[in-house]
């Protein structure tokens, strides 16, 4: 008999990741939970409207949503994987026939089914309690389907790559965190983008997730609302372009600085 | 047959040569202990050996493969090999049954996962999640994780370290149970009386050099060192070194006509050939 094939063992590790993943009750209802806080949050605070039919609870979704993609991904990634470094977990698969490949693509696994269920709960709770409206058109479906294919895989490279950088597994989330927090807000995940400070909103533009924030403007406002982007359009190729690029940057650091032990 | 070749084996920490000429070979079907102080070398033999790290020098062979290969044919020599490394300390959400029977997903040839809890006897706790297991229990899983893709050499890294000294000897059956089923182990160890209670050969390493390499029995001349002879005369105590014990033995017998009082017979134990090794090395 053969080894199993990398692709079979990753579908494998991606049925145990979810399932240690569920039996962490917290950290699941954490996970799934904070969005739908934020979004009542910041639905209550701000009860402009920016826009005909564009309430900030609409505004704010497409944000939370992208972001959504970076937690998922790189944040549980960066954090998670120094810890399973520093446990001996790593170090364990590493004697085993398993390849790594097998291991990024039961990451890629759990990323992908903890974004869907997040996303589905967070459109649920917006549409049923804060007026929020789902997109009608089959295209707008469409831009959603490939920024949540392409952006959780860019989220998920970037986020194999960005755990070779904190020193320990403890040390992780202390280091991660605070760079999400302020991407996020520079990328107009809380505020309109436009209204930001121009340096801002440069700084912003060279990350991911200004684009993601923008591609999901598209999905969920009007299209009238595209002139009061920084562009004066959707600019989705443009927004394409640039997660797949950030998408190969990332699987070329996993691939180079991934590390099973500390030393 | 030789299941690890090593020779003229090297490998340097920046200016700290940790691992300094070694030639070592290991025949299949036995149990080899490799014994030594911290810092003696010791992990970065094994840990060569099993393919984590990479030498400076030297030629080595394991199952007849260069362990630092690469790509596929790595694969297929961690097929062939299992590995006890320390326990890890991760959050343990799964149970005894789902962490084995994963790993067993792994290996082309795995073993039956029912008869491998069976072996470590953990079969009580296959539905109990990692996390409640005891030290002693953790121990016995990793050594299931070791064995489940039937490996042809197995290594065990201070697999007692924290036991109680009773779970030490169960874990010693479970360690002879395996050597019935011809699997080679490479065993580390601090503790002497488990290399003495399980290895059929010992090497006692240092700086970075193999000292010797021996039976247990016969490491540093044990065999043939000299047995003290002690017991009691009118509260006092006398003793006597000698090479034939049983001679002293008979004639105190006749002098004393019957029982010798508070008679004792000792050879130098493993511990203190070791020690004798070790000290004199340094």
């Amino acid at each position: 008999m053969n080894i199993p094939s990398a692709l079979n063992l990753g579908l494998r590790r991606g049925v145990l990741e979810i399932r240690q993943f569920a039996r962490q009750r917290e950290s699941v209802v954490f996970t799934m939970a904070f969005p739908i806080i934020l979004l009542a949050i910041f639905g209550s605070v701000f009860k402009t409207t920016l826009a005909p039919g564009v309430t900030f609870s609409q505004y704010f979704v497409s944000g939370m949503i992208a972001s959504g993609l970076v937690n998922t991904g790189f944040q549980q990634l960066a954090i998670i994987i120094p810890m399973e470094r520093e446990f001996g977990t790593l170090k364990r698969l590493r004697g085993t026939p398993m390849p790594v490949t097998s291991y990024f693509i039961g990451k890629a696994i759990l990323v992908v089914s903890s974004m869907l269920v997040q996303v589905a709960l967070l459109l649920a709770c917006g549409v049923l309690f804060f007026g929020v409206h789902l997109p009608t058109s089959s295209f707008k479906w469409l831009t959603f389907l490939w920024l949540i294919i392409i952006g959780s895989a860019a989220s998920t490279a970037l986020g194999i790559a960005f755990a070779a950088v904190p020193k320990s597994g403890r040390g992780a989330s202390a280091v991660v965190s605070p760079v999400v927090i302020v991407l996020q807000f520079f990328s107009g995940v809380f505020f309109v983008f436009t209204d930001l400070p121009a340096w801002m909103q440069q700084v912003a533009a060279i990350f991911p997730l200004k684009w993601l924030t923008q591609g999901m403007r598209s999905v969920f406002l009007p299209d009238t609302f595209a002139a009061r982007e920084v562009a004066g359009s959707w600019e989705l190729s443009r927004i394409a372009i640039i997660l797949l690029v950030w998408l190969g940057v990332g699987l070329f650091f996993s691939a180079r600085t991934f590390k099973w032990s500390r030393e | 047959m030789s299941v690890i070749e090593v020779s003229g084996l090297r490998k340097s920490y920046g200016s700290l040569s940790a691992v300094d000429g070694v030639d070592l070979t290991i025949n299949q079907g036995e149990i080899f202990a490799l014994l030594g102080p911290n810092g003696a070398g010791k992990t970065t033999t094994v840990e060569i050996l099993e393919g984590f790290r990479k030498r400076d020098a030297g030629a080595v062979s394991v199952l007849g493969v260069d362990p630092s290969t690469t790509g596929a044919r790595s694969r297929q020599f961690r097929d062939r090999i299992g590995i006890v490394l320390q326990s890890t300390s991760d959050a343990g959400d799964l149970s005894v049954l789902e962490t084995i029977s994963h790993f067993s997903g792994y290996y082309s040839r795995p073993r039956n996962v029912h008869e491998v809890m069976e072996a470590v006897g953990l079969t009580s706790k296959s539905k109990a999640l990692v996390r409640t297991l005891s030290g002693g229990q953790r121990r016995r899983l990793d050594v299931a994780l070791g064995i489940i893709g039937s490996p042809e050499l197995l290594f065990l890294d201070e697999p007692t370290t924290g036991f109680d000294p009773e779970a030490r000897r169960s874990f010693w059956a479970l360690i002879e149970g395996l050597r019935i089923s011809g699997t080679t182990i490479l065993l580390t160890t601090h503790y002497l009386d488990e290399a003495e209670a399980l290895a059929d050969r010992v090497a006692v390493i240092n700086k970075g050099q193999i000292i010797e390499v021996s039976t247990p029995k016969e490491l540093g001349g044990r065999a043939t060192a000299m047995a003290r002879v002690q017991w009691k005369i009118n509260d006092e105590r006398k003793e006597e070194l000698t090479t034939n014990p049983t001679e002293t033995v008979s004639r105190l017998a006749s002098q004393f006509d019957g029982d010798i009082p508070e008679l004792q017979i000792t050879r130098p134990s493993l511990e203190d050939i070791y020690l004798s090794m070790i000290g004199g090395a340094e």
